[in-house]
């Protein structure tokens, strides 16, 4: 997964790779989602991510924003109206907190993108209502919100930072193996539901080490 | 104009289908179906979409409100990206129903063809969550169930001295027709007692409520007790006569 080793600030450039990287990454796994949410949901999540960071694509070649706020914005939107299932309106909300919290700003500072994550990451709980251990994407994006926050108030880079929070999300999303899921279509399958990863979790992991590489840092 | 409602459903076969039935008892209602995601091929596929949430929302808008109604979990999330979207002004004018999407959908449409206002339509969904269970079909045994036959409606019945809610009129009816107090017909019986001035009990159920009275499950040869009190608790019982004799004009 070579998606970038382009080193440097986090610009709207960096905001477009990471875009790229994502877009490619999901393709990669795309079967990979499939799986794991045909085993407990309705096995479109692959399909449907694979689908909607395409449009993403088609999206950022036509239009070149200038922030990365304006870049994650153009996601937010694109997400919404071609994903489909459920992470349609939650990456959607993600991507538009995660783009609020960074306003006109230039160059996410390290902060920056531990506020950037922790807002993506209220959001999606916000709209999905699910709290840690519910089997579902939050237990990715909470240990990632916590790891960067911990990392930038350590001092480390912006990419430092992203990579820890890429390290935390796939550790939480190995984690939601054993876990009995409580939201979704998955919940409808009770204990059945345990004994994989769940999908959500799982693309978080992803979308987090693209935003990593794309800044260069180190994804364990 | 009526309050209109957008129907969000994952399959657009669905919400086509639920606007379809909910129509036939609310020909004036603006209801708009936007069920379904695109597929970038210009299809349809399995899913919800943001932007047809947000067109059928406009499209629903222009009478006295908007009240949205969806099915699984995702609808629910991306109806609400779109209220928070919305400006202020035009999102006080919208509501999304916490509902069963095809009780609440026929019971709104019903409430918004008697012209009732945005939050009544809202209840009459969100009321509508109880799906007909079979075990409860004949629980209702009135005074009047146990003499069937038709009873003249007398203004002042008994027990109507000292009413707070003013006149009281009973009557009991047979129902004539085959298919009995079906849909079409409770329907008819919800929007005109809608109009009246009378609070209105049909078998001990609300007779404004279309999802109740075909609740009630009452087939052909069963009787329909009306009690009604109120200043138009005469013509609520008249209305009630008028229709269920008639066999609501479907063959007997």
């Amino acid at each position: 997964m070579s998606v970038a080793d382009a080193t440097g600030p986090l610009d709207a450039a960096w905001a477009v790779r990471w875009m790229r990287g994502t877009a490619q990454v999901v393709a990669e796994n795309r079967a990979l989602l499939i799986d794991l949410d045909r085993a407990i949901g309705d096995a479109d999540h692959g399909e449907n991510l694979d689908r909607g960071f395409g449009a993403v694509l088609l999206k950022l070649d036509g239009d070149a924003p200038e922030t990365p706020a304006a870049v994650l914005k153009l996601v937010a939107m694109t997400l919404m109206s071609t994903v489909g299932g459920a992470a349609g309106p939650l990456y959607g909300t993600a991507f538009l907190r995660a783009a609020t919290s960074l306003g006109d700003t230039g160059t996410v500072d390290p902060a920056g993108v531990a506020g950037m994550i922790a807002a993506a990451r209220d959001g999606i709980v916000a709209r999905g209502k699910a709290e840690v251990g519910d089997k579902t994407m939050v237990d990715a994006w909470t240990p990632a919100s916590e790891a960067a926050e911990t990392a930038a108030q350590a001092g480390a880079t912006a990419p430092e930072v992203l990579a820890a929070a890429a390290n935390a999300a796939h550790a939480g999303a190995v984690a939601t193996e054993p876990l009995i899921a409580r939201k979704g279509r998955a919940s409808y399958l009770g204990e059945r539901s345990a004994g994989h990863q769940d999908p959500g979790a799982v693309s978080t992991a992803l979308i987090l080490q693209a935003a990593a590489e794309a800044a260069g840092g180190e994804v364990a | 104009m009526s309050v209109g409602l957008v129907i969000v459903s994952h399959s657009r076969k669905i919400a086509e289908g639920v606007v379809e039935l909910a129509a036939q008892m609310a020909p004036d209602v603006v209801l708009v179906a936007a069920g379904g995601a695109d597929d970038g091929e210009g299809r349809s596929r399995i899913g919800t979409s943001f932007e047809r949430v947000q067109e059928g929302i406009d499209k629903a808008s222009g009478g006295d409100g908007v009240v949205i109604l969806t099915d699984l979990g995702s609808a629910v999330m991306t109806a609400e990206m779109v209220l928070e979207f919305l400006e202020p002004e035009a999102r006080d004018g919208v509501r999304l129903a916490e509902a069963a999407l095809v009780e609440g959908a026929v019971a709104a449409a019903v409430q918004a063809q008697g012209g009732s206002s945005l939050d009544e339509v809202l209840r009459a969904a969100e009321n509508a969550v109880v799906s007909i269970r079979p075990e409860e079909l004949e629980p209702f045994v009135s005074h009047a169930a146990a003499a069937p036959g038709r009873e003249e409606a007398r203004p002042e019945g008994p027990g109507a001295a000292g009413s707070a809610a003013g006149p009281v009129a009973t009557g009991s009816f047979v129902l004539p027709n085959q298919m009995g107090l079906h849909a079409r017909p409770a329907a008819t019986l919800a929007t005109g007692l809608l109009e009246l001035d009378a609070e209105v009990t049909v078998n001990g159920v609300d007779g404004t409520s279309v999802m109740l009275l075909m609740s009630l499950g009452l087939g052909q040869g069963r009787t329909v007790d009306v009690e009604a009190s109120g200043p138009d608790a005469q013509a609520a019982v008249d209305f009630v006569a008028q229709a269920v004799e008639s066999g609501f004009g479907e063959p007997s």
